[in-house]
């Protein structure tokens, strides 16, 4: 398919192709076995400038939006979505200040994140909080000018990595979701502490940890938006990272294909090559099919967003909710493309498997993104009804 | 500091093959690309600018298209470059293309450096770079694998030779020539990438370089190139099995045999 993309949005993707072939391919099967974090290629990420697309020229970016964002992630989640969603995480950490924070704020942190010189990162999760993030019950109470933070966060992403973290608090308890404020912590805030990195089944070159708040006192000046609206700022937050995670499933799906068909055209079984049956052949078709549908579909709501789009939740839903499940159906063909080589750690089809499932869990399960086309389609029923 | 790193494109030759009938490169469908050891080179001077500023000239003389690899060298980081192109370079040999590029630098108003590949790996001569400090009457130092220090109008640097190297120090301006894994060349950034896209490569020819027809081109090259040819395929050998002394016995035969027999 041709997608007519702008020049600077061809040199990202080749770029990150560049970079996943010389500095990612030779170290994701060990990156994934150890737990590793990729330190060094987010080093490679920042000396590229790939930290500045998403920043704003005035704060030493290059502005140049969802969609390019989208491109890069999925050229590297194609070789491997672990380093793509540490990568990725970044924007969702910087997105509240992007979206929602003071110009002093911005000035103050988004350079330093521009240049990759400091990582970000994004945490609402809480043990009791997943899917019902009105269920959260970190505290930030206001002393002075200072908020002291307490409570914990679940399954950060960068957590113990990042230097700054924008942190969904309750500032009015009482209040519940109405109550909850958007807060940049610091790392070596007195008070914040990192508790169990997490052994997790794909995904394992990214960081997830614990964040512990313990009377931490937080500079009022770190508030992002005012009180109360924390909620919102989180929701405007998933609703502009899910393309994102869409493009990342593309790329795992796109990576898992690649294998696929490499492996198809060597591998010989009743005296001819596999990809000669049909039976494979529609596999193939298929796959393919549905990456470019996906593909297709993120595209046009990044592009919905880059020109100027005020509401586009349903439509952010639904690239995350379809690209995710094709990500699912495809690695899961994939792995049974390859048989019993697929289903081996010497072949890369089965960790692109395990780092498929993520996609269709995190940033909002896929269960909630179709309440939320739901809800939004129930809506626009009801309003061209009156 | 005015840094020039001298670069070459050349055929990937890992795709290059000879055509047996006429025993020349086919090029023709071959991907060109920066010369290998000139990465290395470019990758040095763009880390000393990083350390001491000034500007890196990326140069090179070559045909129209040698320009995709002189915006390549900018995308990674070169301040800006010069393409001598011009049919009166045609035909050149390493003496006429040392001279070419040494009236290039003296046209960019001198450097204070510069670097080169240790050779390019289609001619392999390893003689332009010293060519280079020869037509500009300057020091050179070949086959760097380190640069230790650059101070004071001075340069310390790493030169390997059989079995060890050697600690050379030399004054500026000098001509450097590097070898494979003297750094790790740095990516392409995306702000490079965009500013490659637009800049303006000066293309500079004969005249402007104000060289005369015998100094450059075919008429300036002392050499000729008069045959190319392929030497024939090695047949296998002989293998004999045996103990040490059958094997021994047959080796002497095999020799006084075939020395006798002459």
């Amino acid at each position: 398919m041709h997608y007519h993309l702008p020049e600077d949005i061809l040199a990202i993707r080749d770029l990150c192709a560049d970079i996943g072939r010389k500095h990612i391919r030779p170290v994701r099967e060990e990156l994934d076995r150890e737990n590793r974090f990729p330190t060094e290629i987010m080093k490679v990420l920042a000396d590229s400038d790939m930290f500045r697309i998403y920043i704003p020229e005035a704060y030493g970016g290059l502005g140049l939006g969802a969609l390019a964002l989208c491109i890069a992630a999925e050229e590297l989640s194609r070789v491997c979505a672990g380093v793509a969603t540490t990568y990725a995480a970044n924007a969702l950490g910087a997105m509240p200040i992007l979206l929602s924070g003071s110009e002093e704020q911005k000035k103050r942190f988004l350079p330093d994140l521009a240049d990759g010189r400091k990582l970000a990162a994004f945490a609402l999760t809480e043990p009791d909080a997943g899917s019902d993030a009105g269920g959260i019950r970190t505290k930030a109470i206001r002393d002075g000018d200072h908020y002291i933070l307490n409570g914990t966060k679940q399954w950060i992403t960068n957590g113990g990595e990042a230097k700054i973290y924008t942190v969904i608090a309750l500032t009015d308890p009482d209040r519940g979701p109405r109550g909850a404020s958007a807060l940049i912590v610091e790392d070596g805030t007195p008070g914040f502490s990192y508790g169990k990195k997490e052994d997790k089944m794909g995904i394992r070159a990214s960081a997830t940890r614990e964040l512990i708040f313990e009377d931490c006192r937080v500079p009022a000046e770190n508030l992002i938006g005012r009180e109360g609206t924390g909620f919102m700022v989180a929701m405007k937050t998933l609703d502009n990272s899910r393309p994102g995670v869409a493009a990342q499933a593309v790329g795992i799906a796109q990576g898992a294909l690649d294998e696929a068909m490499i492996y198809a055209s060597q591998r010989r079984q009743f005296g001819q090559r596999i990809d000669s049956f049909q039976g494979i052949q529609f596999m193939l078709a298929d796959m393919a099919t549905q990456i470019e549908a996906a593909r297709a579909l993120v595209y046009c709501v990044a592009r919905m967003i880059d020109g100027g789009a005020k509401k586009f939740e349903k439509e952010a839903a639904m690239a995350k909710v379809f690209a995710s499940d094709t990500a699912m159906r495809v690695t899961t063909d994939a792995v049974q493309i390859l048989g019993g080589y697929g289903y081996m750690k010497e072949y890369p089809v089965e960790k692109m498997m395990r780092d498929a499932k993520i996609t269709q869990i995190y940033e909002g399960t896929n269960q909630i993104q179709r309440n939320v086309i739901a809800s939004a389609l129930i809506r626009e029923t009801a309003s061209r009804e009156k | 500091m005015r840094i020039v790193v001298a670069l070459k494109q050349v055929p990937d030759t890992a795709d290059v093959r000879i055509d047996p009938e006429r025993n020349t490169l086919m090029r023709d469908g071959v991907p060109s690309i920066m010369n290998p050891f000139d990465a290395y080179a470019l990758e040095e001077g763009l880390r000393w600018r990083d350390a001491l500023g000034g500007e890196v000239v990326a140069i090179t003389m070559g045909p129209p298209q040698a320009e995709e690899m002189l915006r390549e060298a900018i995308s990674i980081g070169a301040d800006r470059a010069v393409l001598l192109t011009d049919r009166a370079f045609a035909g050149s040999d390493t003496w006429a293309t040392s001279n070419t590029l040494a009236a290039a630098v003296r046209k960019l108003g001198g450097a204070e450096l510069v670097f080169a590949g240790k050779q390019a790996i289609d001619g392999d001569t390893a003689q332009v770079g010293p060519g280079i400090a020869a037509s500009l009457d300057w020091p050179q130092v070949t086959f760097v694998g380190r640069v230790r220090e650059i101070s004071g109008g001075r340069l310390l640097a790493e030169r390997f030779v059989e079995g060890g190297f050697e600690v050379v120090e030399c004054p500026l301006p000098a001509v450097l020539t590097m070898l494979k894994d003297a750094n790790v060349p740095r990516m392409p950034s995306l702000r490079g990438k965009m500013r490659a896209r637009t800049a303006d490569i000066a293309r500079w020819g004969r005249g402007d370089l104000e060289l005369a027809p015998e100094e450059t081109g075919l008429d300036g090259s002392p050499t000729r190139v008069v045959k190319i040819a392929t030497p024939e395929a090695r047949a296998g050998g002989e293998i004999h099995r045996g103990s040490p002394e059958e094997l021994a016995r047959i080796l002497a035969d095999i020799l006084l045999g075939g020395e006798a027999g002459e």
